[in-house]
């Protein structure tokens, strides 16, 4: 399907360590990595995500969170926040 | 009082009646005709179940003021028995206690006087005196009795006049049996004021009742009081009594305080007429200043009377504590260990297909992809977040320019003091102080040369000297040695500690330690001023440092059993290990480096212990005591057990096997992976301080061998450099020979024949341990151990002959090479592997040895000496003792990789033999096939080539006309 192509195609771009989709309670549904990682993840970002766009919606109520890039020395975790999903890819820049 | 009230209303109310008076009036008494002295309870309760009769039935005294009653009366009223009033009568007095109240009281008649037993006493007898009797018997109430003086004593015989005059109505009636039965004359009459007993008087009815109220026993009386009451069980309530005042002062302070009148009142009488009074009284207008007198003016002014100042004030303050009091339970709840497991949610895969198939999953994906990928894209393309600054920073470093590859001549050094031309055998720098280096010099002199001048030579000393970056001209020591010195070493546990290899195969020890603080010194002074080159020390002391210092050494090894020809090289063991006589490892407990190693032109290694051995013969010490005179007393006796008298503890001869020509070495390399790595300075520092307090080299003990643990897997291995260019591994724990039993060196590893000339470097890289470089006549060979089918690395020849050699301490793909014209060669592992990256001149003439020297981290000096005698120091520039950020790793992969291709090489060698094995085969194969195939191979090309002859002759003779195709035909079927 489309959405199975969107998603090898994430995963084919340079350094991607994985990707997962996650819906708004943080439960996993797509996911390439092994699952307890992926519920880690899932559950620590889910969080993280919905701290940052409610800090956004609190600053300003008309602003919104559109996406979250986490730079870490190891990776760069890329968080795009939708209404009902979170796309989670896990990259390492500087392979 | 109130409270006998109250128990009295109860009782009265109980009975039936209720007195109308307030209680404060009240007094009752009950009257019974009861006949015993002691009105007690039962009897009066007997007495009054017994006289059911109309009259009084008993009858007792209830005075106010008296809590005894009480009790009584309740017991009274519990005993009473539930009856109606009706049926006995009480007979209530109600008395006001006025006083002055003189009304007698109707008092039944009775002749049992009524005591006071109930109160405790006995001898008490109350009774009411009328006014009338009270002056028949001079005792009216507060004229003859007060309250200072409340008693009277009354004559027995007034009052027995009395009864005859009065008769019944007499006062004393009641208590006349007690009047009568008294023993005395005068009988106390106390006047009761506070009706303690009950009523206004009271008799006294013993003598000793009287003496004691006279002259009170007091503590006595209140003790029995007490008893008494405490007696009484049926107590129950105890009001409180007042207690007397007692003066603390306090009244004087009241009197102060008091206003009384100072000045006498001033009375006016004013008068009036009386018919004046209520006159009605008419105002009218008038002017003041028209009549005299009209006014009078009361001007104020400052009366000098009350012109007092308050000065003080009396103030009194009470303070009270505020205390409140406030309770809080809190609820003790004690640990409890407690988990939880929880597991994470998640969906099951047809949910998650379901999810994954669902519209809002698809949008979602074309909304955020985009995105995504741009961001992927953003890292693919470059690091964002890299620092540019930093990397700049890490490729530039600091403000040296990077093309500056070049050798900055620094300081240079020669002894301008010698006669003799000499060269400059061997460079050491002092391992912990800064800037101070020695070199061993050697009469420059072929060997013919030397015998020739031998004589000459004896009278010049042979000689280390150590120089000072701050004085370029005078050495700071000059170490004294038998004879030219052409290796030496600072001992790595003391730097003050020397030895050295002489010519002619002796080794040398020099004790320092007593010129250590010179040495010091000059080091904390050149560390002090910035250049200390424009501060030498001689212009700062001129007489110490002009002449020379000579210092003797303080031993030499024996001449007849140490090396016999020049010692080429020499090495303190590390202080980790020690062997024994037979080359075997044992652990070092000293701590300290005590084991040297030799090599010398007489084909053999030999291992020195600095410590005296036990085994020494006593005639030794004898001879060594005569040296002990003869020796200068200037020369410390850090070694004198050793000198003169030191053996070898180990030899080793370099066989080469069948032929009687054995190995002549020139360098040796052990491997010295036990040791923790060179000590750092901090390690050494603390090392040195610690030999200040107790020098170690001053008592040490012959290591026993057998009670030292041994190290095992301890790689006894070593390489020699040879004089014919060989490098040969081999083994310095010596073998016994199968067959004589004689300790035999072991035969060597291996060996190969790389150099074409006298190997002068041999030397492990500072960075990895078994990588080992050696340099000798004109090609440099890196090698690792263990890795013996041959050299890492063998350069081609080059120009000129090479003479020295040494590894950069800081870049492990680095390493110096010194030329006998003069030029330094340096080679980049990183940048060339088959050239010198880098050549340098420095002087005209052989460079005889390489030292570098890390001074600081920006500073890295390297000591190159030369055939003349000059040492010359120069800076290292910095990108050559710089190394880059993994240059450890790449170097490493590099050898790795040396090593690979050695290995491909000695397989290609089988893999070649095979392959031409092979291909012989094959052609062997070939040949005879092609032989046994001839015969049919000929006839059958015989036969073509016939059929092709037919063929032909038969288009020659059909184009010719001679024959027809058909007739071809017939031909051939002819045929």
């Amino acid at each position: 399907t489309e959405v199975e192509e969107t998603l090898k195609r994430i995963q084919s771009h340079k350094g991607v360590i994985g990707t997962m989709v996650v819906n708004a309670e943080g439960i996993p549904i797509r996911t390439t990595l092994d699952n307890s990682t992926t519920v880690q993840y899932a559950g620590l970002l889910h969080q993280l995500t919905m701290k940052a766009r409610s800090t956004v919606r609190d600053i300003d109520p008309q602003n919104d969170l559109t996406f979250l890039r986490i730079r870490s020395k190891k990776h760069e975790i890329m968080v795009a926040p939708d209404k009902e999903y979170l796309l989670i890819v896990i990259q390492n820049p500087c392979e | 009082m109130a409270s006998v009230g109250t128990h009295c209303r109860r009782l009265c109310r109980d009975l039936g009646f209720l007195p109308s008076l307030p209680p404060a009036l009240l007094r009752l008494t009950i009257a019974t005709s009861s006949s015993g002295r002691k009105p007690s309870l039962h009897r009066s309760q007997e007495d009054f179940g017994a006289s059911d009769s109309s009259s009084p039935a008993w009858s007792h005294r209830v005075g106010p003021g008296s809590p005894g009653q009480a009790p009584l009366l309740l017991y009274l009223q519990q005993r009473l028995p539930p009856v109606g009033p009706a049926a006995f009568t009480f007979v209530i007095n109600v008395v006001t206690p006025a006083p002055g109240h003189g009304g007698k009281d109707e008092v039944n008649e009775e002749v049992e006087p009524v005591n006071m037993e109930v109160m405790g006493h006995p001898e008490i007898y109350p009774l009411v005196l009328t006014t009338k009797t009270q002056e028949i018997f001079n005792c009216r109430v507060d004229e003859d009795v007060t309250d200072d003086q409340p008693y009277k004593l009354i004559k027995k015989e007034d009052i027995f006049e009395d009864f005859k005059n009065r008769g019944a109505i007499s006062d004393f009636h009641p208590v006349k049996k007690v009047i009568q039965e008294y023993p005395g004359d005068e009988i106390l009459l106390v006047y009761d004021k506070d009706f303690k007993y009950g009523l206004n008087f009271y008799v006294i009815g013993t003598e000793e009742g009287k003496e004691n109220y006279l002259n009170p026993p007091e503590v006595l009386e209140d003790q029995e009081e007490y008893k008494e009451y405490s007696s009484e069980e049926v107590y129950i309530y105890k009001a409180p009594v007042s207690k007397p005042w007692i003066s603390l002062g306090s009244e004087k302070e009241i009197e102060e305080e008091s206003v009384n009148e100072a000045t006498k009142q001033t009375t006016y009488m004013i008068s009036r007429k009386r018919r004046k009074f209520g006159a009605p009284i008419k105002f009218s207008d008038h002017n003041a200043s028209s009549i005299k007198d009209a006014y009078i003016e009361c001007t104020a002014y400052p009366d000098k009377n009350f012109t007092l100042q308050q000065v003080e004030k009396d103030v009194g303050m009470q303070v009270i504590p505020q205390i409140k009091d406030r309770g809080t339970q809190t609820r003790w709840t004690y640990p409890k260990n407690a988990t939880t497991q929880y597991y994470p949610r998640e969906f099951s895969e047809e949910e998650k297909e379901a999810v994954g198939q669902s519209k809002p999953f698809a949008d979602f994906f074309d909304n955020v992809s985009v995105g995504v990928e741009i961001a992927l894209q953003q890292n693919e393309i470059m690091n964002t977040f890299i620092d540019d600054w930093k990397c700049l920073a890490e490729e530039e470093g600091t403000f040296v320019d990077k093309t500056d590859t070049q050798l900055k001549e620094y300081q240079s050094f020669t002894d301008l003091h010698s006669p003799m031309e000499k060269m400059i055998t061997c460079v050491a720098w002092h391992p912990t102080i800064y800037g101070l280096i020695a070199v061993s010099v050697a009469v420059r002199l072929s060997f013919e040369d030397r015998v020739l001048n031998s004589g000459k030579l004896l009278l010049q000393p042979s000689l280390i000297l150590l120089w000072s970056f701050s004085d370029p001209i005078h050495p700071q020591l000059m170490l004294e040695g038998p004879d030219d010195i052409f290796c030496f070493q600072f001992c790595p546990s003391d730097p003050n500690i020397i030895a050295g290899g002489c010519i002619n195969g002796q080794i040398v020890m020099w004790d320092i330690t007593a010129h250590a603080d010179r040495i010091e010194n000059i080091k904390s002074g050149g560390g002090r001023s910035k250049k200390p080159i424009l501060k030498p020390m001689f212009l700062l002391e001129p007489d110490s440092n002009k002449e020379a210092t000579y210092i003797r050494h303080c031993a030499v090894s024996s001449i007849e059993n140490g090396h016999r020809k020049v010692i080429t090289d020499i090495h303190w063991l590390a202080d980790t290990f020690e062997i024994n006589r037979m080359g075997a490892v044992f652990e070092n407990r000293n701590g300290i480096c005590c084991q040297l190693v030799t090599c010398s032109a007489d084909c053999t290694v030999c291992f020195w212990d600095i410590r005296p051995q036990k085994a020494l013969l006593p005639q030794t010490a004898e001879k060594k005591k005569e040296e002990v005179i003869e020796i200068p007393f200037d020369v410390p006796s850090t070694f004198l057990h050793l000198d003169l008298s030191w053996k070898p503890l180990a030899k080793v001869r370099l066989s080469k096997g069948e032929t009687s020509v054995d190995h002549c070495p020139t360098k040796i390399s052990l491997n010295e992976s036990h040791i923790s790595q060179t000590p750092d300075h901090m390690v050494a520092q603390d090392r040195a301080g610690k030999m200040e307090e107790i020098n170690p080299y001053q008592n040490l003990e012959g290591g026993m061998a057998g009670h030292l643990k041994p190290i095992d897997e301890f790689c006894t291995k070593f390489f020699v450099g040879t004089e014919e260019g060989e490098v040969i591994y081999t083994d310095w724990k010596l073998e016994r020979d199968p067959e004589t039993g004689r300790l035999m060196s072991k035969k060597p590893v291996s060996m190969h024949t790389v150099h074409d000339g006298a190997v002068h470097t041999i030397q492990r890289s500072p960075f990895y341990n078994d990588i080992i470089l050696t340099i000798g006549g004109w090609n440099v060979a890196i090698w690792k151990e263990n890795v013996m089918t041959g050299p890492l690395l063998q350069s081609c020849c080059a120009p000129k002959r090479y003479t020295s050699g040494h590894w950069s301490l800081t870049r492990p793909a680095v390493f110096y090479v010194g030329r006998e014209d003069g030029y330094i060669d340096i080679w980049d592992l990183l940048e060339k592997t088959h050239e010198p990256s880098l050549s340098q001149n420095i002087c005209i003439t052989m460079i005889t040895g390489i030292k570098p020297w890390p001074s600081s981290s920006k500073q890295q000096l390297l000591a190159i000496a030369d055939h003349f005698g000059t040492l010359h120091i120069l800076e290292i520039p910095w990108t050559l003792s710089h190394p880059s950020s993994n240059e450890v790793s790449s170097v490493q992969y590099y050898f790795q990789r040396e090593v690979k291709h050695l290995e491909y090489v000695a397989q290609r060698k089988v893999i070649r033999d095979k392959e031409i094995k092979q291909i012989n085969m094959e052609k062997e194969r070939k040949r005879s096939k092609t032989y046994q195939k001839s015969k049919e191979q000929i006839e059958a090309g015989l036969k073509l080539d016939y059929e092709q002859y037919l063929d032909l002759e038969k288009t020659t003779l059909i184009s010719l006309g001679l024959l027809k195709i058909s007739e071809r035909r017939s031909f051939i079927d002819m045929l």
